[in-house]
């Protein structure tokens, strides 16, 4: 067996439908290429996909949950930033 | 529908091929290097295994004597079977496996390129089909041949010793049985002479760069061949496979899931 075990990658796929690539999931490889095609026989053998990303999970930055509170919870009492917060007048059309 | 013999024991032996290294492969199943490997192969078992069921079909279609694509496959003897030698060797390790594949796929994907322009419409149908799913195992093949002969002193000597032990089986894929012959004769097979060429060329690419060579008995003269399987005489091998692919059916006759 190999001393170094493969990096892992995350990968993410665009479904025939979908205008964006959503992650599916993750894998090991040895390298990009390979990345690709685990990732197509893992996660593209129920016709799941028509396009690939892959990178390498080391390369993903995540924010804190620790941090959690601080970063989201300011959002909660915002409603001024969603448009259905206003009312818009009956001769204002096309919105 | 004529009857065609040649037609009829074509159709058999590219299903043959097709199911024993499909067999061969799914031998890996639960057993791969990692997962993701372990599912490439499983999913190259089943390509093939789709593709001798399409062919088995035709081949039951075409013999019209209550022949079924499972009794076909589950209910002839070694010496019935027209497959290679090449698909019917052991898995031995990762480097044997994926160099079989790599030698089998890159003639599949030259015979399936012009069986595609077969007189026959089924034969072509399927053809065209099963090229699609080929070009992908030979891609991830000769990935693989690469990777191992050209990575570590390990790896290298073990696709060498693959070489040596799977070479002598490459030549009768382009030795005709009289099947192939007659059928490629009248317009609806494919001379696998003109498909030696292509191949060879495909094998010296990809060995190139995986820093492998192609064996020779000794200078300027080409080795020895093992042939038979495509007349029904095999190596020691297929019978234990039959053994074990075919034993529910042997001993449950009609079994169903």
């Amino acid at each position: 067996m190999s001393e170094q075990p493969w990096p892992l990658w995350e990968v993410f796929i665009r479904s025939k439908q979908g205008l964006d690539h959503k992650h599916a999931g993750s894998l090991h490889a040895a390298d990009a290429q390979m990345a690709i095609e685990n990732a197509r026989d893992v996660y593209t053998r129920r016709m799941e996909g028509v396009s690939i990303w892959v990178v390498e999970s080391r390369h993903i930055h995540a924010s804190n949950p620790g941090e959690a509170a601080a970063f989201y919870d300011p959002a909660n009492d915002k409603v001024y930033r969603h448009p259905t917060f206003y009312d818009l007048p009956d001769e204002l059309k096309h919105m | 529908m004529h009857p065609n013999p040649s037609l009829t024991d074509s159709c058999l032996h590219l299903a043959d091929d097709a199911l024993i290294l499909g067999h061969r492969n799914s031998e890996w199943t639960g057993h791969g290097p990692i997962l993701e490997q372990d599912i490439a192969l499983s999913n190259i078992a089943l390509d093939l295994i789709g593709q001798a069921r399409n062919f088995y079909q035709y081949a039951a279609t075409l013999k019209a004597d209550g022949s079924t694509e499972d009794s076909l496959a589950y209910l002839r003897d070694g010496w019935d079977f027209k497959n290679c030698l090449l698909v019917e060797q052991v898995n031995g390790d990762w480097a044997k496996t994926v160099l079989r594949q790599f030698f089998f796929s890159a003639h599949q994907y030259f015979l399936y390129e012009r069986l595609q322009e077969s007189k026959d419409e089924t034969l072509a149908a399927i053809s065209e089909k099963a090229f699609k799913e080929v070009a992908y195992h030979l891609r991830w093949s000769s990935e693989w041949v690469i990777r191992l002969g050209d990575g570590t002193d390990e790896s290298h000597r073990r696709m060498e010793k693959a070489v040596d032990e799977l070479w002598k089986f490459t030549g009768e894929l382009f030795l005709p049985a009289p099947y192939e012959a007659q059928l490629a004769k009248e317009g609806y097979g494919v001379d696998l002479l003109s498909v030696q060429p292509l191949w060879k060329e495909k094998v010296n690419e990809i060995f190139a760069e995986a820093t492998l060579t192609i064996p020779v008995e000794e200078e300027g003269k080409e080795t020895w061949m093992q042939t038979g399987g495509k007349a029904g005489r095999h190596t020691e091998h297929l019978g234990y496979l039959l053994a074990e692919m075919q034993f529910l059916q042997r001993a449950y006759p009609g079994g169903e899931w």
